[in-house]
């Protein structure tokens, strides 16, 4: 058996440390299908998984590799795919079957700019909103956003750890430039990465429901071949995961998906403050963005303008309560993201008139450059 | 109390009966491959425990909400690649998939010939009512040529799936074919899949009375008669040759049994060896 944790220094793009984070996380189930730029995560898996005593499948398409995964996950095994728009649009129904059926897996989207088949070789950030809300019906998912192979590396085992203790499929949104630029990627000792586990059933099987909610609201999760019996649907379900076609039934299982996250979001939503407590300008980013970002706000602050970032590494939950706080202190925020305003729709629900919301952003093909950031920066500073 | 209210069906075990009564019509003939599923599974000799059912959306998807066994009712035609994700995740597990020939061959057309032609080691069970029937009975990819549904009502202007030949096709390596009505055979074909190693493959026929029977002025036992009298049980027949026509026969039989290497054996012998 070769070493799922390939501890020591690395020189990986980000989509070769997505993989061995998520083998690093536990994940030895991977169903795929080409598309760039994706595509070396999945190359990487069909090296890797034999070795460590996972499954690499290549489907006939994305709509087979999510179900695959939700099947592979439901007989106990932790499970992966990797996709850029075109297959992430693709997955979209399935995403809801995890979320329904409230089974961990994670699925990351090496996003390229859209609409359709769009830039394939190129990034962009245009499928934030689409992480969001693709898939039909109210629900809550979560989605992380790597600036780099190093972070891409953690977030890999974040979003499997987040998607075992909430039972919901996470999203990791990459980009092409995180997908494709190689840096130094440092991977701890195995004993010093924390993996977390899905709640799993005790006492009677006979009498276990599938659905009815642990202390934090997530249900223990019973596989398949363990003998509890138990049934799973798309359908509208009670705590038995027994259909039920009413409002009531729809009401409660709707607070039981929604709830297990809205309840936690302290303990799920991640950022970062860079030089954020007295400045008067704050970038909202993530992603490869917030890379641009970090360095105009270095470059404000050294000609004196106090500008600060709030990184998301969490983009779904919303921090919205971070934004709210935000926009009470500063002159202005400014969302700086590779498309043409999707999370600074939020940040300007959630600055709530406090603050004036700005974008930067531009339909994606290339990175926004840090000039462009401090430029807009200064606009601000000398407008104030 | 009324001693039918009391007494025990022999299948009770495999069902979940608090969920009876089921959705399925009078005259519809999905309980009846239903029940051989279940004979053929109780009669199989392993542990129930580790038989998973995993169906697609439809009248027959609806099989999985009412065994009692793991199950799993999935999106629309997207039970194969579920299933092999099950299977590939925990080999120990017989998995079979139970469901119709809309989701199958229609919406889930891709995954069954992938399936098949990866010689997955799966039980796929599909209940041909020839049309669609949980949405009102309109056309299928198996609804024969001139027949009315209800979104072909001066008559369909396409032709059917020879299902057999097409999973012959693609490499499954256990096909039969029946009707409802030959029980015996159906359960003893399913009893021999799930215990054949490979992608095994079983067209049931069976009657929708309310959807493709109206609309084609066919009474309840019309199309059951057709069943008998035109059936032509030919085991082994070569499934090119096969034909389900209703004026000059229906091919019955188990027509294809061979072993060759699955999915995970091919894929143990590449990378583990």
């Amino acid at each position: 058996m070769e070493s799922a944790v390939l501890s020591g220094e690395h020189f990986f793009n980000g989509d070769v440390a997505c993989a061995e984070g998520a083998l690093a996380a536990g994940c030895r189930f991977f169903a795929g299908y080409p598309i760039t730029p994706a595509t070396e995560i999945a190359e990487h898996m069909s090296k890797r998984l034999p070795g460590v005593g996972g499954h690499f499948i290549q489907m006939e398409d994305e709509i087979s590799a999510m179900a695959a995964i939700i099947g592979a996950s439901c007989a106990g095994v932790k499970s992966m795919t990797a996709t850029s728009g075109p297959g992430f649009s693709l997955m979209m129904e399935n995403i809801g079957l995890g979320i329904a059926m409230e089974t961990p897996c994670v699925l990351v989207n090496v996003q390229r700019a859209g609409p359709s088949t769009g830039l394939p070789t190129l990034g962009a950030q245009g499928d934030m909103m689409q992480a969001r809300w693709g898939s039909h019906g109210h629900y809550e998912i979560i989605a992380l956003a790597p600036s780099s192979p190093q972070e891409i590396f953690y977030q890999t085992i974040t979003a499997f750890n987040l998607s075992e203790t909430y039972r919901v499929p996470v999203l990791v949104m990459a980009d092409e430039i995180v997908g494709h630029l190689s840096e130094r990627v440092i991977i701890p000792d195995a004993s010093k990465i924390k993996l977390q586990s899905r709640p799993r059933p005790k006492g009677r099987k006979d009498r276990f429901k599938p659905f009815h909610p642990g202390p934090n609201g997530v249900a223990p999760m019973a596989h398949a071949g363990e003998g509890y019996m138990v049934h799973f649907t798309g359908l509208t379900h009670d705590e038995r995961g027994y259909p039920v076609m009413t409002a009531e039934a729809q009401a409660e299982m709707m607070e039981r998906i929604t709830g297990k996250i809205r309840r936690n979001l302290d303990k799920i939503i991640q950022v970062e403050k860079y030089r954020l407590e007295d400045a008067d300008i704050a970038i909202v980013s993530y992603g490869i963005s917030s890379r641009s970002s970090q360095a105009a706000v270095d470059e404000a602050r050294e000609q004196g303008i106090k500008a600060g970032l709030l990184r998301l590494l969490t983009v779904w939950p919303f921090p919205e309560d971070m934004i709210r706080e935000l926009a009470r202190r500063v002159k202005c925020l400014i969302t700086v993201e590779l498309n043409l305003g999707q999370i600074h729709l939020e940040v300007q629900r959630c600055s709530e008139g406090k603050a004036p919301a700005l974008l930067i952003g531009h339909a994606g093909g290339s990175a926004i450059t840090p000039e462009e950031i401090l430029e807009k920066i200064k606009k601000q500073a000398s407008g104030s | 109390m009324n001693a039918a209210t009391t007494q025990k069906h022999p299948l009770d075990g495999m069902l979940r009966t608090d969920r009876i009564p089921h959705i399925w019509c009078p005259g519809c003939g999905i309980g009846t491959v239903f029940s051989s599923s279940l004979i053929a599974i109780s009669s199989m000799g392993t542990d129930p425990m580790k038989t998973a059912v995993v169906s697609g959306i439809g009248c027959s998807g609806r099989g999985a909400g009412y065994v009692n066994l793991d199950s799993y009712h999935t999106t629309h035609g997207r039970a194969i690649p579920f299933a092999t994700g099950m299977k590939l995740a925990n080999p120990e597990l017989t998995v079979v998939v139970f469901s119709g020939d809309g989701d199958l061959f229609a919406i889930g057309g891709n995954h069954f010939i992938h399936a098949a032609r990866r010689n997955m080691d799966l039980t796929v069970i599909c209940v041909n009512n020839l049309n669609y029937g949980m949405t009102g009975g309109q056309a299928a990819a198996t609804t024969p040529h001139l027949a009315k549904t209800s979104t072909t009502q001066r008559g369909n202007p396409e032709g059917p799936f020879n299902l057999p030949l097409l999973a012959y096709a693609c490499g499954a390596t256990f096909i039969a074919r029946w009707t409802m009505l030959h029980t015996r055979d159906l359960t003893q074909s399913i009893s021999e899949a799930l215990t054949h190693t490979g992608f095994s493959f079983i067209e049931v026929l069976a009657p929708c009375p309310t959807g493709y029977g109206r609309k084609n002025k066919l009474k309840n036992s019309d199309l059951l008669k057709v069943y008998q009298e035109k059936a032509i049980i030919k085991n082994g027949a070569n499934p090119a040759e096969t034909i389900l026509d209703m004026e000059q026969g229906i091919t019955l039989g188990k027509f294809v049994e061979y072993d060759r290497p699955t999915y995970a054996d091919n894929y143990k012998s590449v990378n583990c060896d």
